[in-house]
């Protein structure tokens, strides 16, 4: 139905709802350029035919355009920027905001390769299975360098760093395979570094989910480490506990020693096991060790994920922007 | 006025007043020294050109078949370093600010003649020691050095690069003061801050940016250096650093950075289209102030290179709208060059045609940046090849056809010599064509998906890179036509005489090539820039005290 060749495609293909609203200001903002870029080649070229220089001793003419065009040409373009501007950051606000009923995926970039747990425990590498018509948001950190996560058909995109974690989101509505890009310069493997995030049927999903191993969720793991860590010696939630209690603290203000406050966020419970120090809780002693080196990655996603569990209901749920 | 002679009658100038490889090393002509930097930046812009033929080549197919892909991540960061801290950062002001501030002021030379000597010296040690990193192995962390990566992961030469892009930033920050002192304390008698022309406004904001941004880059090499050889945890995660931080410091400066690159070159295309339309330019003040606002505004917008690295929404908003304004007086400069071709006596010489390309290309580069800067629509093009051709058509598409239209107007002036008209016009229409066929698709790679420093991409992609390759040569073609008929022209060149375009301006003003203390007088200036008067034909320009002559000349002179 198109008249443009398909095999010649100018943009990819729209596989979320922001993607549509993405290239719907991309196409105005290509508008823009466009109009503008030919208004002035156009006069470019007008004025230099029309007032070509027909002497050597030809001096231009005395008169000059009026100067109130100086206005004109100074408050068009600020009103059009400014809208383009205040579009452009609504359309930001929604894709870098996940819905509260996202389901949380986590994703750990490393030289050269993505690694993803899926809630259920299922975990791959470079190969992302996800259910379409259901929010989905992956909580991401690396191991190593900076890296990027990028799926061009949906639109998103977002820096994966280490030692904190950043987060995306998306909503696929078509089912299909999609590529991933890394998208930051991340070393010699930089553009080896892409996979596949693959879309199915709910059902199709669950039924690929069970046919591996027989899994463990994350929060059933993390539960476990918990003990194994022994981090519930002092986290019992009793009161006559050495550590604050981790019942219902996700996603709520916490008061530290020097009575600053903080939003309990996954970046949060990320520093409190790996550098128990940095902040320490109002009314607790600098008792806990550190777990830097103990918990890798994945393990710390596992206690986190499942730390969160202890809010469920609160209804809580951000990452720390 | 006296001319100064020879034994054998010839006049003296600044090029045949002395002689021998010592008159030049040791100079402390300012027009001497533009031209040692004409040398030293055309040497490093052909050693950057190669290492972007490299990248070309490679991406012709998509698989990585002719380069390793360590090689590749060392070209195009070699490509960039080189590109930017010792081509285009230089380029104009060292070489045209050099040649043209104190002729344009009506002064004898800089106002620290040594200090520009050194800078030069300065700024060959960098280069050098650079180009030993790149003898060594080169360094593969991309020109944006970002941490980790450059601190922890790389093996590459990444401290002995780094030092290279430090020293050079002290030879910027000698030119920048250099320009500001002299611009402040050696005008002419009566040259008052609204009579001098655009081209030193320009020039002055950029040393204003110079000399604010660069230490900051300084500083923030010395961490990368320190956290690299020392351990000290600044921006490793490992370490207990923030890899964030880097980007703040490095983008505090290189955002300004990307304006000490395009604001020369809007000073050269005001010269260019103020002579080459014979009228005053349009809103003259309007131009000067965009210079500067653009320098001031230019400080506040780094984090539109960070929308995605982690910054808070919030801190994005703020950075986009200020990137938004930040294109108002671009955009002010753009309609005021056209405003002034309305009714002028547009020639279609040369230099014109570079100055209307760039006006074209930066257009298109600006508009681009506006999406950019746009929060919903870089989220899917950050880091793509649309950010990739963006600042191309910014950087070559703007900052080098100014420099070259800027090169093409003043030389006669430098050299006392004209080059061949047909093939420098053919030379201006290849690289036009050369360059869009280069940098337009890839704009379309990138919103397709194509992220930058890939060596290997999806064979769906492989048109489009073709099309780029092929330009690419043709671009390269285009460069070297200049090359070679500037050198021609130095010894076969027709000989100019001071004004051969019909000009205004002091520089016009003096001999061709200028003597070596540039005015046998010291001219007083009670005009303004552009003064090109209707009624006053060109022939009788010497009643408003410049020489104009009564044709325009491109025939031999009594010069010689
Ligand atoms: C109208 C004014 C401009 C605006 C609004 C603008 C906007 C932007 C934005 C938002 C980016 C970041 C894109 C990203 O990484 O996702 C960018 C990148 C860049 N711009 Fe511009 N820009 C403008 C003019 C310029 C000029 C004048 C130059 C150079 C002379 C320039 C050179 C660059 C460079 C080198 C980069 C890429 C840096 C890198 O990531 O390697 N831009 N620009
Ligand atoms: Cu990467
Ligand atoms: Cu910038």
């Amino acid at each position: 139905m198109s008249i443009w060749p398909e095999q010649f495609p100018l943009f990819p293909d729209r596989a979320t709802a922001i993607a549509r609203d993405i290239d719907a200001i991309y196409f105005f903002g290509l508008g823009v350029a466009t109009v503008f870029s030919l208004l002035i080649a156009g006069l470019i070229v007008f004025f230099a035919v029309r007032y070509r220089r027909t002497s050597p001793d030809e001096v231009g003419q005395r008169e000059q355009a009026p100067a109130w065009l100086e206005l004109v040409w100074s408050i068009i373009p600020l009103g059009i920027l400014l809208f383009m501007f205040a579009w452009g950051a609504q359309v930001f606000f929604d894709a870098r905001r996940a819905p509260a009923d996202a389901v949380e995926y986590y994703v750990t970039g490393k030289q050269w390769m993505w690694k993803f747990q899926h809630p259920s425990g299922n975990r791959e590498i470079n190969e992302l299975h996800v259910p379409v018509g259901v929010p989905i948001k992956l909580i991401m950190t690396s191991e190593d360098v900076i890296h990027s996560f990028w799926v061009p058909e949906f639109r998103v995109k977002m820096d994966v760093l280490p030692g904190r974690y950043t987060d995306l989101w998306f909503e696929v509505d078509k089912v299909g395979v999609y590529r991933l890009f890394c998208n930051e310069y991340c070393g010699v493997e930089h553009s080896l570094m892409g996979g596949r995030v693959i879309a199915m049927e709910p059902a199709d999903y669950e039924e690929w989910l069970g046919s591996g191993q027989p899994q463990t969720t994350l929060t059933k793991s993390g539960e476990q480490l918990f003990e194994e860590k022994t981090c519930n010696t002092c986290h019992l939630g009793r009161s006559f506990a050495l550590g604050p209690s981790l019942n219902d603290i996700f996603g709520t203000e916490v008061t530290f020693a020097d009575g600053s406050t903080a939003i309990v966020d996954e970046n949060y419970l990320r520093e409190s096991i790996l550098d128990p120090r940095a902040r320490l809780v109002q009314g607790y002693q600098a008792l806990m060790p550190t777990f830097q080196g103990q918990v890798d990655e994945e393990e710390l996603v596992l206690l986190i994920d499942y730390i969160k569990s202890l809010s469920e209901g609160t209804g809580a749920s951000s990452t720390g922007n | 006025m006296s001319e100064s002679v020879d034994t054998f009658g010839r006049r003296l100038h600044y090029l045949n007043a002395d002689f021998g490889v010592k008159s030049w090393l040791l100079t402390r002509d300012h027009k001497r020294i533009a031209l040692l930097y004409l040398i030293s930046i055309t040497i490093f812009f052909a050693l950057g050109g190669l290492m972007a033929v490299g990248i070309r080549l490679e991406l012709a197919t998509p698989q990585g078949d002719l380069v390793q892909p360590d090689t590749y991540n060392r070209l195009f960061t070699m490509h960039g370093v080189l590109m930017i801290f010792f081509f285009l950062i230089p380029s104009i002001p060292a070489v045209l600010g050099n040649f043209l501030i104190p002729l344009m002021i009506g002064a004898k030379d800089l106002a620290f003649p040594k200090l520009n000597l050194a800078s030069w010296y300065i700024y060959n040690i960098a280069g050098f020691f650079t180009l030993w990193a790149v003898a060594q192995g080169g360094v593969d962390t991309g020109w944006t050095f970002y941490t980790p990566y450059s601190t922890t992961y790389s093996n590459s030469y990444v401290i002995a690069t780094a030092l290279g892009v430090f020293i050079s930033g002290f030879s910027s920050i000698l030119t920048a003061v250099n320009f500001i002192v002299t611009i402040h304390r050696m005008r002419a008698p009566g040259l008052t801050w609204f009579r001098l022309p655009l081209f030193i406004w320009a020039h002055y904001a950029t040393s204003l940016v110079i000399i604010l941004g660069t230490p900051v880059i300084a500083v923030t090499i010395l961490m990368v250096a320190a956290e690299r050889l020392l351990h000290i945890g600044i921006f490793d995660p490992a370490l207990g650093g923030d890899p964030v931080l880097f980007q703040h410091l490095f983008w505090f400066y290189s955002h300004p950075a990307v304006y000490i690159m395009i604001l020369p070159s809007m000073g050269v295309v005001s010269e260019l289209i103020a002579a080459f339309t014979r009228k005053r330019i349009f809103g003259y003040k309007f131009i000067a102030g965009a210079s500067v606002a653009i320098a001031v505004l230019g400080f506040l917008v780094w984090g539109h290179h960070m929308f995605l690295s982690s910054q808070s929404v919030y801190a994005g908003m703020v950075f986009s709208v200020l990137s938004m304004l930040v294109a108002v007086p671009s955009a002010i400069k753009v309609f005021n060059w056209i405003a002034t071709m309305y009714k002028g006596s547009v020639s279609w010489d040369t230099p014109m045609l570079y100055a209307m390309g760039f006006i074209g290309l930066f257009t298109i580069g600006g508009l681009t940046g506006v999406m950019l800067a746009t929060l919903g629509i870089d989220i899917h093009v950050h880091d793509t090849y649309f950010v990739v051709a963006h600042f191309h058509y910014v950087m070559v598409g703007g900052a080098i056809m100014g420099y070259l239209g800027g090169l093409h107007f003043w030389w006669p002036k430098m050299t006392g010599r004209l080059y061949p008209v047909f093939w420098s016009k053919f030379a201006a229409i290849i690289i036009f064509v050369g360059f869009n066929l280069t940098f337009f698709p890839q704009f379309l790679l990138g919103y397709l998906g194509m992220p930058r420093r890939y060596h290997v991409y999806p064979a769906d992609f492989q048109v489009l890179n073709v099309m780029s390759s092929a330009g690419a040569t043709v671009l390269g073609v285009g460069y070297l036509i200049p090359l070679v008929y500037f050198v021609w022209s130095m010894r076969y060149g027709k000989r100019a005489d001071r004004n051969p375009w019909g000009a205004i301006g002091l520089e016009w003003n003096t001999g061709s090539p200028p003597p070596q203390h540039n005015f046998h007088e010291i001219p007083t200036v009670d005009w303004d820039a552009y003064g090109y008067l209707p009624d006053t034909p060109a022939g009788t320009g010497e009643s408003w005290g410049i020489a104009v002559p009564t044709q325009r000349q491109d025939r031999t002179q009594d010069d010689g």
